[in-house]
C-alpha cells in the first residue's frame, strides 16, 4: 500500500495525558497502575485509571453526550493540540471529506450501568441519564463527530481489543478508494463494572500490577485510555502507516488460537502489505496482556517469525490493558519509541517465561527504530497488526 | 466546502438473506416485498444457528442466532464457501438482552457475572462465532453507527470488496430491547439482513449496483405496504435494499452514513431475455 502520514496524534492514558507525559513515564519507567479504587463493589486488582476524568466539564453543546467514556474522549481530543489540528484539517479538506473511524469495546455502557444502579422505583432511568445516545455503542463516534464538526462517514468499530487498531485499516481503505481525502481515527475505552467484573469472572484479572511475559504472571490489569490520530496522504511531518494486517482465529471466543495462527497471519499480512520482510522490523509493541495464554502464544509467534535483532516488549505494565483503546494507545507508544530512539522494555516483568525468544526485552534500550509493529488481538479471535515507519524515513 | 466527489464504483449482489418474524427467509420474504403474497400471521420462532456445534445452538444469544442464520443463507444464496469470505457485521445496539443482564447483575451482585455472558457481550460476538463455526480465518469487522448502522455496514462491505477484488459478506441485525435499557435503546422484534457483494459478476448475480457517497439527509424509506414487517426494529433501515432486489426494477436507494452523508446505490438487473446486464 501507499504509506499514509500520521500528521497529528494525541493520547490520554494512566501513564500520562499527552505525548510528553507518556514519553517521560516510558523513559523513567513509572507505572500508571494503582490499586482498584473505581468500582463501588470492591475488587482486589490493579487498574490503569486516568486522573481527572471526573473533573472534566464538557462544553454546553456537547452535554448531551456526557459520560465517563466521552469525557475521556474529550481529554484525549484536547491533548497534544489535537483538536486544533483536526479542525484545521477539516477546513482544509471539507467536513464531508474527512472520515471518522473510532474504536471502542464497551463505549459508554458505564452510563447504562449507572442507570441500573440508580433506577427509579417505576423502573425508569434517573432523569439525568435519559439520553439515548449514551446508551448505544455509537455514543463514541457520534460524540467525536459533534466535537469535531465532521459531516462525512462516521462509524464506531467494536471488535473488542483490536477495535482501535482496525480503525487504521478501515480508514486506509476509504482513503485509497478516494471516498475521503483524510481521516480521524482513534479509540476510547473507559473503566466500568462490565470489564472489571467481566474479566474477573473469567479469572483473568491480576491481584497485583500486571507482569507481561513473566514466568509467574497472574493476569491482566485493566486500564482505560483515549487517543486519536490524523491520517493524510502527505504532510510535513509525522510517522507513517506502512501497512496493516487483519485476521480471525476461528478458534474460541475468549482464548487465542493455541499456535497463534491468527496472530501470525495478521503480522505477516501487515509486512506483506508494506512490502517488508521481518528483519526490517526494529521494534514490536506486543499485545502482551499478561494473561497466561496470550503471552505464551504471542511470544512463540514472535520468536518464530522475527530475527533476534528485532526488539519486542509489552508496555501494559505502564498503562494496563486499555481494551478497545489498546490499538491507539500502543500506536502512540510506538510513535514515542521511534521518536525518542528508545525501545521500551516490559515493565514489571522480572523473570521471562521460557516461551519468550531473544526479541522480548525487560529493560528499556536505546534503539534506532525506523520500522515498528504494533499488535492488538481481541476476544472473538479478532487480530490486527499495524506497521509504522519513523517520521524522517519517508 | 466542495461537494463530495461522486465517482461511482460498481459491485454485484451475488447473494442475499433476510429474516424478520413474519418473513423468516428470503424465499418467503421476496414475494411479500413484491406485494404478491401476504406475510405470515404468526411470528416464526427464532432461527437455529446451524453452523454452531449442537451444544452451542440452544445457548447462543439472540444476536448470534439471527446473525449466523442470515450469514449462512446469504453464502448459500451466493454459492460461496463461508470460509473464503471476509465479513462485516453491523449491529446498532449489540445484544440488548445481555446488556440488560450485565447492568442488572452489576447493580446487585457483580461478583456473580457469568463468564460466558460476559464474553458474549462483546459487539463482535456474532462475528467471532461465525468464524469459529465456519473455520473462517479471513478478517471480519463489527461496527455500529446508531441509525446509520446498515448504511455504514454496507459501505464497509462494498469498500472491502472493491479494495480486495473479492466477494465480501455483510451481516446486519438487531434484536428486541429488554429491561430498563429498552426505555433508551428502542428496538422491537428481530431482524437479520445478509448480502454477499462482489466487484465481479457471478453466474447468478442478483443485481448490479453503482454506488457512491453523497451529501444529503433523505434516506430511502421502506414501501408503505412493507414498513410494518420491520417497524420498530433498529435495523429497519435495511429494508429498501431488499425491496430493490425483490422488485428487480432499476431504481436508486439511499442509506444514511451520518446525519449529513448518504450511501447512494443505483440498482439494475440482468435483462429477462438473455441475462445480460443493461
Amino acid at each position: 500500500m501507499k504509506p499514509l502520514r500520521v500528521t497529528g496524534h494525541s493520547i490520554a492514558c494512566a501513564a500520562g495525558i499527552g505525548q510528553h507525559a507518556l514519553a517521560a513515564a516510558l523513559c523513567n519507567r513509572v507505572s500508571g497502575l494503582r490499586p482498584n479504587d473505581l468500582s463501588e463493589y470492591p475488587l482486589a486488582t490493579w487498574i490503569g485509571r486516568v486522573a481527572g476524568i471526573e473533573d472534566v466539564c464538557l462544553p454546553d453543546h456537547l452535554l448531551e453526550w456526557d459520560c465517563r467514556n466521552n469525557r475521556l474522549a474529550w481529554l484525549a481530543l484536547n491533548a497534544d493540540g489535537f483538536l486544533e489540528r483536526a479542525v484545521s484539517m477539516r477546513s482544509r479538506y471539507g467536513a464531508d471529506r474527512v472520515a471518522l473511524v473510532v474504536g471502542t469495546s464497551t463505549s459508554s455502557i458505564g452510563a447504562s450501568e449507572e442507570g441500573y444502579r440508580r433506577l427509579l422505583p417505576d423502573g425508569q432511568y434517573p432523569e439525568d441519564l435519559r439520553r439515548p445516545i449514551v446508551h448505544t455503542p455509537h455514543s463514541l463516534g457520534d460524540f467525536v463527530r459533534a466535537a469535531l464538526g465532521l459531516e462525512g462517514i462516521v462509524v464506531t468499530v467494536g471488535t473488542a481489543c483490536s477495535s482501535s487498531a482496525k480503525v487504521f485499516a478501515q480508514a486506509e481503505r476509504l482513503m485509497n478508494l478516494g471516498l475521503v481525502d483524510a481521516a480521524v481515527v482513534g479509540g476510547v475505552d473507559s473503566l466500568c463494572g462490565s470489564v472489571l467484573f467481566g474479566f474477573n469472572s473469567l479469572e483473568l484479572v491480576s491481584p497485583e500490577p500486571c507482569r507481561p511475559f513473566d514466568i509467574s504472571r497472574r493476569g491482566i490489569s485493566i486500564g482505560e485510555a483515549g487517543g486519536f490520530a490524523l491520517l493524510e496522504r502527505s504532510g510535513e511531518r509525522g510517522p507513517w502507516l506502512l501497512g496493516y494486517g487483519e485476521s480471525s482465529d476461528a478458534h474460541h471466543m475468549s482464548s487465542p488460537h493455541p499456535e497463534g495462527l491468527g496472530a501470525r497471519l495478521a503480522m505477516e499480512a501487515a509486512l506483506q502489505r508494506a512490502g517488508f520482510t521481518p528483519d526490517a522490523v526494529n521494534y514490536i509493541n506486543m499485545h502482551g496482556t499478561a494473561s497466561q495464554k496470550n503471552d505464551e502464544v504471542e511470544a512463540h509467534v514472535v520468536a518464530s517469525l522475527f530475527p533476534a535483532t528485532t526488539r519486542a516488549s509489552s508496555t501494559k505494565g505502564w498503562t494496563g490493558h486499555a481494551l478497545g483503546a489498546a490499538g491507539i494507545l500502543e500506536s502512540a507508544i510506538t510513535f514515542a519509541a521511534m521518536e525518542m530512539g528508545i525501545a521500551p522494555g516490559t515493565l514489571n516483568a522480572r523473570e521471562l517465561d521460557p516461551s519468550c525468544g531473544p526479541q522480548i526485552r525487560v529493560l528499556n534500550e536505546p534503539a534506532d527504530i525506523r520500522v515498528a509493529l504494533s499488535n492488538s488481538f481481541g476476544f472473538g479471535g479478532s487480530n490486527c497488526s499495524l506497521l509504522f515507519g519513523r517520521d524522517q524515513d519517508a | 466546502m466542495r461537494e463530495s466527489a461522486a465517482t461511482a464504483h460498481t459491485a454485484f449482489v451475488n447473494g442475499v438473506a433476510l429474516w424478520a418474524p413474519r418473513i423468516p427467509g428470503w424465499n418467503v420474504a421476496a414475494p411479500v416485498l413484491r406485494g404478491e403474497a401476504a406475510a405470515a400471521d404468526q411470528p416464526a420462532p427464532r432461527p437455529v444457528p446451524a453452523v454452531l456445534a449442537a451444544t452451542e445452538r440452544r445457548r447462543a444469544p439472540d444476536t448470534v442466532a439471527i446473525a449466523l442464520e442470515v450469514a449462512a443463507r446469504a453464502c448459500e444464496s451466493a454459492g460461496v464457501d463461508p470460509a473464503e469470505l471476509a465479513s462485516v457485521f453491523a449491529c446498532t445496539e449489540g445484544d440488548m438482552a445481555i446488556s440488560d443482564y450485565m447492568c442488572e447483575t452489576l447493580a446487585r451482585t457483580p461478583m456473580l457475572i457469568s463468564p460466558t455472558r460476559f464474553h458474549n457481550s462483546v459487539h463482535n460476538a456474532a462475528a467471532g462465532y461465525w468464524c469459529i463455526g465456519t473455520g473462517c480465518m479471513q478478517p471480519y469487522t463489527a461496527l455500529s453507527a446508531h441509525r446509520d448502522t446498515f448504511g455504514e455496514g454496507m459501505l464497509e462491505a462494498l469498500v472491502q470488496a472493491q479494495s480486495t477484488g473479492r466477494a465480501t459478506l455483510l451481516v446486519a441485525y438487531d434484536i428486541e430491547a429488554r429491561g430498563p435499557l429498552a426505555t433508551m435503546a428502542h428496538s422491537r422484534g428481530m431482524v437479520g439482513a445478509g448480502a454477499v457483494v462482489s466487484p465481479k459478476a457471478g453466474a447468478a448475480s442478483l443485481a448490479r449496483i453503482r454506488w457512491r457517497t453523497v451529501r444529503g439527509m433523505e434516506r430511502t424509506a421502506p414501501l408503505v405496504r412493507n414498513a410494518e414487517l420491520v417497524a420498530g426494529n433498529a435495523m429497519a433501515a435495511c429494508l429498501p435494499f431488499f425491496e430493490a432486489i425483490a422488485l428487480e426494477e432499476a431504481r436508486t436507494a439511499r442509506f444514511g452514513l451520518s446525519p449529513t452523508m448518504l450511501l447512494e446505490m443505483d440498482f439494475d438487473f440482468p435483462t429477462r431475455n438473455d441475462g445480460s446486464w443493461p
